[in-house]
């Protein structure tokens, strides 16, 4: 079958001033960056825009830039050129192992940061890596730039925090020094396909006690979160194969899956509390810490 | 809707094409430029048999808006030809016997292309990372990952 796509008006500005301008003024408008997941939300029906405003000329909105402590990216990144990234290989390495995994190499080619942060998928694969990175976003509208706390810019599947007339400008992200991170997916597919459950972890341990927790999850609610009941557990607590395994069963708490075409709401909490379980483990293996049993 | 004029690079030629603006890419090339080794496979950028390069690189045809490539470089299979590396991969993947029914060929090779003149260095494994994004229902990948790296080799001896 053919597939054709509603009509729009097709806009294609030159300047992030031009596309701001553009946003502000047309009505129904939605933005393509890669376009993998707009053309096919588009061929589906879940959206019909008026005008679409190709922002791939904005070359002002692509890069990595290392400032030692934190890294700047711009939103129009392709996954690809992050995995080309030494920076974002050496000082990332929970988003570089995230982004590996993701689509295929001729997705992530097309396929930009910010773009998988603005459609808001539950199964956002940056996003989980982001979460527990803290990261922030820097969005902006012809008025001016304001910050948003990644933690807070996901309100639902498909929205955000954005207004109609903003746009994302830069993710920031704060180097963690000192930790171990794990990044793990369980998809249908190796890791071609939308996640059934992904977990990152960023661990710290001082003295042999868990001295901060971050973990975050996507596809088990309706927008990637961050396990606040396992986190809180695990804070203070000594580093043994039973305190994971007790605050990886509290994942259940902070998580609320649907049954849809990929897996069960049952089978996800099951492989929430495991992935949250062999994640934490792989990231205190980072650290050194190894147990015999378990 | 109007049309727009789309200008861009396919296979090393200057073409022009008036489109709509909500035509995809994939459709353009097949029904109005020939190019039916672009195949149609599952539409929404699973299986990989409408791979093209998109200023070298690999991405599938069916995602981008033919409006999107304007002043952009565009190969498919056809002008590779007297390409000495592609050749050297066509001869490969029939001997490899990597080729059934041939739905998903020009896909693989695209891709197959892309990947040995990007990486100087390749692995069992950046193969199979690479062809990912492509779907063969017929051979099982071994005889095409066999081909691939048969080309590396043969190149690179």
């Amino acid at each position: 079958m053919f597939y054709r796509l509603p009509q729009f008006k097709y806009y294609k500005p030159q300047t992030l001033d031009e596309a701001l301008k553009l946003l502000n003024e047309l009505d129904e408008a939605k933005v393509i960056a890669g376009g993998t997941d707009l053309l096919i939300d588009m061929r589906i029906g879940r959206y019909r825009p008026k005008s679409i405003i190709d922002i791939n000329d904005l070359s002002e909105l692509k890069y990595i830039i290392d400032d030692g402590n934190r890294i700047r990216i711009g939103a129009l990144t392709r996954l690809q050129e992050l995995i080309y990234s030494e920076i974002i290989k050496e000082k990332l390495p929970i988003l570089y192992e995230a982004v590996y995994h993701m689509a295929s190499w001729q997705i992530r080619n097309m396929a930009t940061i910010g773009g998988n942060l603005c459609n808001a998928s539950p199964a956002a694969d940056t996003a989980p890596p982001l979460m527990v990175l803290e990261a922030k976003l820097r969005v902006i509208n012809i008025e001016g730039e304001r910050t948003i706390d990644i933690r807070e810019f996901f309100l639902g599947p498909r929205k955000t925090l954005l207004k109609g007339n903003e746009l994302l400008k830069e993710i920031i992200v704060p180097v963690h020094k000192d930790y171990g991170y794990s990044y793990m997916k369980l998809g249908r597919r190796n890791s071609f396909t939308l996640s059934i459950v992904s977990v990152a972890s960023l661990v710290k341990v001082e003295n042999n006690i868990f001295s901060d927790v971050r973990i975050a999850l996507n596809s088990i609610a309706p927008t990637p979160i961050r396990a606040v009941s396992v986190e809180k557990y695990l804070v203070g607590r000594k580093v043994t194969i039973d305190s994971i395994k007790a605050a990886s069963k509290l994942v259940i708490k902070d998580i609320s899956p649907i049954t849809d075409i990929r897996a069960t709401a049952e089978y996800r909490k099951d492989m929430a509390i495991i992935l949250t379980y062999d994640s934490l483990k792989v990231a205190l293996k980072r650290l050194g810490i190894e147990f015999v049993k378990g | 809707m109007a049309l727009v004029l789309v200008k861009f690079n396919l296979n090393g030629h200057p073409v022009e094409v008036d489109v709509e603006p909500n035509e995809i890419l994939l459709n353009t090339l097949r029904n109005k430029l020939g190019i039916k080794s672009v195949k149609r496979g599952c539409e929404r950028g699973e299986c990989g048999a409408c791979t093209i390069l998109l200023d070298g690189k690999p991405v599938y045809s069916c995602m981008l808006l033919t409006v999107q490539v304007n002043g952009r470089s565009i190969d498919t299979v056809d002008g590779l030809w007297n390409n000495e590396l592609f050749k050297k991969l066509v001869y490969n993947f029939t001997i490899k016997g990597a080729i059934q029914c041939g739905y998903c060929t020009p896909g693989f090779l695209i891709t197959s292309y892309a990947l040995l003149r990007t990486k100087k260095v390749i692995s069992k494994e950046d193969v199979l990372k690479a062809i990912e994004g492509n779907l063969c229902r017929c051979t099982g990948y071994k005889k095409i990952i066999e081909a691939i790296m048969e080309t590396y080799e043969c190149i690179h001896s």
